[in-house]
């Protein structure tokens, strides 16, 4: 059950593959952060919690600000570390990221 | 507060209706085939477009409705369950990514379906792939005309039939004279409306409880366990609430009507900009309208029906006017993802059934006649059963976002990035994790406290694996097409 001997690779697909790792990663550390946040702050008596903002603190933390600090990381991911690339059918084979 | 809402109505029916029309002459005058054109727009769409109608065909009134009811019971703990959605913003784009784009064009292909037969060559995984479809979203769509009757009829008084024939004949009117474009186009105008109504919501329901402070202190006076992430007794127990990071964070990724959107964009550029306007406007919408919810016993704890929840606090904390105006965003809500579902349905019976296996070269003046005939008729009867819902409906639906993850989720991806992935274990997968789901939904709810559907992705994924990895690699010149 061997694989066919190697061909040329699409060398768009390269770019593409760490682009799909990004994403899956920033997927993993937005769950971090919201379990984080959350749990961190959130487990112990409510006649306790910390408040911000009037939120209870493990709410402001891992909602509010897990939207704007992930919103802000996905567009750092996509403006610095996505590239350009041509969608057609027709493989470049001297394509390289700029 | 019922000619406010008359007036907003026919003004947001009207815009859909220009722009199925608009849509239409766009089609027209299009350089592609009648396919390429009616079910993938021409692979022309922009960023915003693309984020809009990605994130709004994904969110439906389970966000706007029931999602906000049952928030109302649980509070804050139900927020935090709502953000586990906030990835499908930048996930499913991520993942699908160039990747799909870049393949989608090397094979023709304008359904999902398209891109799994081409990769796995495979009657059974088409057939069961096709029934799936056929079958779950006849159910979805109907579920949700169902309940967009049902929201309109409580809001105004008007009758369920009226405006279900109403809202759901102007989803069939427009979806059939536009196809891709016009369903894109008016998910467009749906995703302005949802932010906009969310808006006005969220803002309405702290002024009127007199700001954020004063409305956590009423909420934990209901309740203390409202203030907390775990719910009323635990409910929301933390095993439970990270799998919904699975089911409706990166399952979503399997779902055809969603995933098809990764095969439609003009370019990298639009790629790009739809990631970032998708995460803001998924993230808004998922805080702010469960948060409406979550606060809503510190306005009027009397509530009694968790669908009720929503109108109710919009009756109560906004003028007619903006009430009216709000009222359209959890119509837009429904309309977008069922617009969505049903060209997908109309495209599997067109593409996936009669072009694949009946008429394979049809003459191109037929098949445009044909499309659009079947995507009326289809829609239609997906209208009947709305009309005369049986009773097993309802019940159906549970099982059509779970059924549809568990059918196409490793077959799309791992077909994707895995060179060895095969047929058989396509179909292992597909096997594996519908089994395993049936038999969790019945017998065991909450394998060591996760969702029901955990346990049956992890075991179709294991399936894949295994199968794909003891059996014949898939031909030379597929992987040939697909890679080089």
């Amino acid at each position: 059950m061997e694989m066919e001997e190697k061909f040329r690779e699409d060398p768009r697909y390269k770019q593409a593959n760490k682009e799909a790792l990004l994403a899956i990663g920033l997927f993993f550390l937005n769950f971090l952060w919201w379990f984080a946040w959350a749990y961190g702050l959130g487990s112990g008596s409510p006649a306790d919690y910390a408040w911000f903002m009037g939120f209870p603190a493990w709410f402001f933390w891992s909602v509010i600000g897990g939207f704007i600090v992930f919103s802000f990381l996905t567009w750092v991911m996509v403006t610095y570390f996505y590239k350009d690339m041509p969608l057609g059918a027709q493989t470049d084979y001297n394509w390289r990221p700029k | 507060m019922q000619w406010e809402i008359l007036v907003v109505m026919v003004l947001y029916v009207a815009l859909n209706i220009g722009i199925g029309i608009w849509s239409a002459k766009l089609n027209a005058e299009a350089k592609g085939g009648f396919l390429e054109e009616y079910f993938i727009g021409g692979r022309g769409m922009g960023g915003f477009v693309l984020a809009m109608t990605l994130t709004t065909t994904y969110i439906s009134a389970g966000s706007f409705i029931a999602g906000p009811g049952i928030a109302y019971s649980q509070g804050l703990g139900w927020v935090l369950l709502a953000m586990s959605q906030l990835p499908v913003g930048y996930l499913v784009l991520g993942v699908l990514g160039k990747r799909f784009a870049i393949v989608a064009r090397k094979i023709n292909a304008v359904t999902v379906i398209d891109f799994l037969k081409a990769r796995y060559e495979n009657k059974f995984v088409v057939l069961i792939s096709t029934l799936g479809i056929v079958f779950f979203f006849v159910v979805a769509i109907a579920v949700q005309f169902i309940g967009a009757a049902r929201l309109f009829e409580s809001m105004t008084g008007y009758s369920y039939v009226n405006a279900l024939f109403l809202f759901s004949g102007l989803v069939v009117f427009y979806v059939t004279i536009g196809g891709f474009r016009s369903v894109v186009f008016t998910d467009t105008l749906q995703g302005i409306v949802m932010f906009a109504g969310t808006l006005i919501l969220l803002v309405g329901v702290f002024a009127y409880g007199g700001g954020v402070k004063p409305v956590m202190d009423r909420l934990a006076a209901v309740n203390q366990d409202m203030i907390t992430p775990f719910g009323l007794k635990n409910f929301i127990s933390i095993p439970w609430i990270a799998s919904f990071w699975i089911l409706v964070g990166f399952g979503v990724i399997g779902l055809p009507q969603v995933a098809v959107r990764g095969m439609g964009y003009k370019d990298a550029k639009s790629m790009h900009r739809a990631i970032i306007i998708g995460t803001v406007f998924t993230g808004f919408l998922m805080l702010g309208m469960h948060l409406i919810g979550a606060v809503g016993k510190a306005i009027d704890p009397a509530i009694k029906v968790g669908d009720m929840v929503v109108p109710e606090l919009t009756k109560k904390t906004l003028n007619p006017w903006l009430a009216g105006l709000f009222l359209t965003a959890p119509l837009a809500a429904i309309m977008s993802t069922v617009s969505s579902q049903l060209l997908v349905l109309s495209s599997t019976i067109i593409k996936d059934i009669y072009v694949n296996y009946i008429n394979p070269h049809p003459d191109e003046a037929f098949i445009r006649k044909f499309g659009h005939v079947i995507t009326a008729i289809t829609g239609l009867f997906v209208l009947w059963l709305a009309y005369v819902p049986p009773k097993e409906l309802v019940w159906l639906n549970l099982f059509a976002l779970a059924g549809m993850e568990s059918v196409f989720l490793w077959p799309t991806l791992l077909g994707l990035y895995w060179k060895r992935a095969n047929d058989y274990g396509a179909l292992a997968s597909i096997v594996v994790g519908s089994a395993t789901y049936i038999y969790c939904h019945n017998f065991w709810p909450r394998p060591f406290g996760t969702h029901t559907i955990i346990l049956p992705l992890a075991a179709a994924l294991i399936a894949f694996i295994a199968v794909s990895a003891s059996t014949r690699p898939p031909s030379r010149e597929t992987i040939r097409r697909f890679w080089g």
